[in-house]
């Protein structure tokens, strides 16, 4: 389980290969307000990668949405699978989030 | 620590039993097990990347975290029970248990879906075709799912 940063012009986008689960969300938590720190404003994070989560990793994006928010900044989710679209489904958040189909929508989005 | 798998009396069943300390490290290992004998007996490949690991992954987390508070000392006694007609999984925890009806409200509630945490037993629910609790020796989550 790894994330993966990268700083482009317009944004800042975290990739998540492999789970988002109790063990490791405040590593992502980390990864993503140590971003913030450096100004990210617009973070997207791509899911192309991703098995699943639970409900520790969907806190943590819930939280990260608020913090990031809070500074003027947003949040984008990009490239979940059909099973990961299943889980914000349930749990309603896809309507708190933006699900982007990929990567390029979601920047563009933004 | 895993104790050892076994052949179910009926011969057709899979049986796997742990007896895991109060870490959540010590989680994937059980998941990633009930998972790979769930493959191993033809469950639907949905079920086996999604229902399977995250509910079980929740029941156990909950065992630990709030069972037994996240004290390592405290065991988690995991009995899972796969065949070709339904995995169940037993999860018991040395605490006193929660209020299924209380949580299941909490799920009604507007704040529900901005809040931080709280969605644990309610995945447990969606993500499963049955789950039971109970009080004996310790509380008892009790996991079922058909194969087909």
């Amino acid at each position: 389980m790894t994330f993966v940063v990268e700083q482009t012009e317009d944004s800042w986008r975290v990739a998540i290969h492999g789970q988002l689960v109790v063990t490791n969300r405040q590593e992502f938590k980390d990864v993503v307000l140590a971003a913030v720190e450096q100004g990210a404003q617009r973070v997207l994070v791509d899911f192309s990668e991703t098995g699943y989560i639970d409900s520790s990793g969907l806190g943590a994006l819930v939280s990260l949405n608020k913090r990031i928010r809070e500074r003027g900044g947003e949040l984008r989710l990009a490239a979940l699978n059909e099973d990961l679209r299943t889980l914000f489904e349930l749990t309603r958040l896809d309507t708190l989030f933006e699900l982007h189909d990929s990567v390029a929508d979601a920047v563009a989005s933004f | 620590m895993p104790l050892p798998a076994s052949e179910h009396p009926d011969g057709r069943s899979t049986l796997l039993e742990w007896r895991i300390a109060s870490d959540i490290a010590e989680v994937s290992a059980v998941v990633e097990a009930v998972r790979a004998a769930c493959i191993a007996a033809g469950y639907p490949p949905k079920v086996c990347r999604l229902n399977v690991p995250v509910a079980l992954t929740e029941a156990v987390t909950n065992a630990i975290k709030c069972g037994n508070a996240g004290e390592r000392s405290r065991p988690v006694h995991i009995r899972a029970c796969i065949n070709q007609i339904r995995l169940r999984v037993d999860i018991t925890d040395e605490g006193s248990g929660f209020d299924v009806e209380a949580v299941r409200k909490r799920c009604q509630e507007e704040q529900w879906v901005t809040g931080e945490s709280g969605r644990g037993v309610f995945l447990m629910h969606s993500l499963m075709d049955k789950v039971e609790t109970w009080r004996d020796h310790g509380h008892t989550v009790r996991l079922t799912l058909h194969r087909a």
